[in-house]
């Protein structure tokens, strides 16, 4: 078969083979990946059915719901509204539940062929779990502010104003965060996005509901109080309450993380972070060179 | 542009590629043939960058594929055996997101999205999520996703593998005018037909191993070449001299007389010169049969099995 050439071969379109880009074009380049990648897995967030009421209907819903069941019953160690001592655990457990997001999105990826494609491309991998937790992180704080906003509604009054309301979901967002990297690696693990969201809810729940999200430790059997005084789901739940200025009756148990939970949670996270990132791109390395 | 010398890749005790050497000039089609789990696969995706040869070596645009890999993906496309695209992003969104990940400017991914879509007759569905789309047009979509930076080095696993026969004859066409343009292509199939259709050149592989190479009439001439077989009312002793001027070689008197078999340099008129030399020769005719190997004789020949069937399983991705 002749090669007639017809139309010239033109010059490619994305410069070919530049030469040893330096440290800062690759890092320019990396952050380019990352919010393409974000802007795409934003895109999903919004598409797929499951992920976007995780986000917007879910939190109204657990709000409502536990506000007003568990709310009917619950006399405070302390005093104080339940309402006011609610939303800050419900904030927490809302934002835990809702990282295992990070796990389905990342298994669905791998298991379909997309990331067959991102790997033929010139672009940084570790983009893949940046853009990825960070679409997270966007779609955490949606869901926060439907939490905050429906407590609102329902009557929450944090007495520390806008900055503590802030700091408050600020804390939570970041712990939200690090967790995302935590249920990247268990994304990573697993073969398909049904596995991811399985696992996911076996380990999250059990972390989220042992906690002093919705009653305070105090009244628990001492064993079961031990854990949960030490879970880091009641630090964030309980920084978000001091922060708020609502009334946090395990902060007067006299054990270091019910008495400082800002700080507790603060190093929560950074530990998570510090172990869980290198992980998962260890993970997605090892996933992707078979 | 593409060279590949003694290419291996071992999965566990398996060896899914063996010693695999080819070259693609710049400007041809290679077609790579074999059954399925023969290594073809595997062995575009060590050239594509996706997976490290354990031995030998290749080079894309005269870049290695394991020390150059990134400068490799610079100017590869890519369409592999299962479509590679986001389900939920519309046709158009795919093909921006592969465009700004190749480092185009958004403006430029996005014209760029435009025209690949209107050449691949997919502008109708370019704001529809690709999961409503039909198999044929996924293809169509991938195979656009993998020209966005216009690479001049293009690699097609299986690209028309379970589409219909009129998807399938709209994917040559679209190969065709690209090879057209100049791109280098690498393309694996399974179909003869489909190989002898678009390739310069032919690299049969067979259990990690390549048993043949050449263009599509010379594997052909391997199985003998073209051959007329002649069946005649009765045994006639004079038949075979009568055409034995007309052939390329010895005539075989086959069936006790009745049936004449030689190998023939086809051209114009050749049938009619056979016919009127025998009813020259009083001899009465019933059938003429005039044989064209197709590589489904020559896979035949060069392995001993047929190619369709799948022998083995695909070694997994």
């Amino acid at each position: 078969m002749s090669t007639a050439v017809l139309d010239p071969p033109r010059a490619p379109l994305a410069a070919p083979a530049a030469p040893a880009p330096t440290r800062h074009h690759r890092l320019r380049e990396w952050r380019r990946d990352t919010t393409v990648l974000t802007r795409r897995n934003l895109l999903h967030v919004r598409r797929e059915p499951a992920q976007w009421s995780d986000a917007t209907v879910q939190p109204v819903l657990f709000t409502v719901l536990f506000v007003y069941i568990f709310g009917a019953a619950m006399v405070l160690p302390g005093g104080g509204s339940y309402k006011d001592f609610a939303i800050g655990g419900l904030l927490t457990m809302n934002l835990t539940t809702a990282s295992m997001g990070t796990a389905v999105g990342l298994s669905s990826d791998l298991a379909t062929g997309v990331v067959n494609r991102f790997r033929t491309l010139p672009m940084a991998r570790s983009a893949i779990l940046a853009g990825r937790s960070l679409a997270d992180l966007l779609a955490a704080v949606l869901c926060g502010s439907i939490v905050l906003a429906t407590g609102w509604v329902i009557g929450w009054r944090p007495d520390n104003g806008v900055t503590g309301v802030a700091a408050g979901l600020g804390v939570a967002l970041a712990f939200s965060y690090a967790l995302s990297w935590f249920t990247a690696c268990i994304g990573l693990m697993v073969s398909d996005p049904e596995s991811a969201q399985a696992v996911g809810l076996v380990i999250l729940f059990p972390v989220a509901f042992v906690s002093s999200c919705f009653v305070p430790t105090n009244g628990m059997p001492s064993w079961l109080r031990m854990i949960a005084d030490w879970n880091p789901v009641s630090a964030v739940a309980g920084a978000c309450r001091d922060l708020f200025g609502n009334p946090n009756p395990t902060g007067a148990v006299h054990n270091f993380p019910n008495q400082h939970p800002v700080l507790v949670s603060l190093v929560w996270t950074a530990a998570i972070l510090a172990v869980c990132i290198p992980l998962a791109s260890r993970m997605l390395r090892a996933r992707t060179v078979d | 542009m593409i060279e590949a010398s003694g290419l291996t890749k071992r999965y566990g005790d398996q060896v899914a590629v063996d010693g695999v050497d080819l070259v693609v000039p710049a400007g041809r089609i290679l077609g790579v043939l074999g059954p399925n789990g023969a290594g073809k696969s595997t062995t575009v995706r060590m050239l594509t960058t996706m997976t490290a040869p354990d031995a030998g070596t290749g080079r894309v645009g005269g870049l290695d594929i394991v020390a150059d890999a990134g400068a490799v993906r610079r100017i590869i496309g890519v369409t592999g055996q299962d479509a590679s695209l986001d389900e939920l992003l519309t046709g158009t969104q795919n093909l921006v997101l592969v465009g700004e990940l190749a480092k185009l400017p958004r403006r430029q991914a996005r014209s760029r999205a435009a025209e690949l879509l209107e050449r691949f007759e997919l502008s109708d569905a370019a704001g529809r999520m690709v999961k409503t789309y039909s198999g044929g047009m996924r293809r169509r979509l991938d195979l656009a996703a993998s020209l966005v930076t216009r690479p001049p080095v293009l690699f097609l696993d299986e690209p028309t593998t379970g589409l219909d026969p009129t998807s399938r004859q709209r994917m040559w066409d679209l190969i065709r005018g690209l090879v057209a343009e100049g791109t280098t292509l690498l393309l694996t199939t399974q179909y003869l037909d489909e190989a002898d259709e678009l390739a310069d050149e032919i690299t049969v592989i067979d259990r990690g191993t390549v048993i043949a190479a050449g263009t599509a009439p010379e594997l052909k001439s391997r199985v003998g070449g073209e051959h007329v077989e002649i069946t005649l009312a009765g045994p006639d002793a004079g038949a075979a001299g009568a055409i034995a001027p007309l052939v390329a070689g010895t005539v075989q008197v086959l069936d006790g007389g009745r049936r004449l078999r030689a190998p023939v340099a086809l051209r114009d008129g050749l049938v009619t010169a056979l016919v009127r030399a025998l009813d020259g020769a009083a001899v009465a005719v019933n059938d003429v049969e005039v044989h064209r190997p197709s590589l489904d004789d020559v896979f035949f020949a060069l392995t001993g099995h047929d190619a369709e069937p799948a022998a083995l399983e695909e070694v997994p991705a």
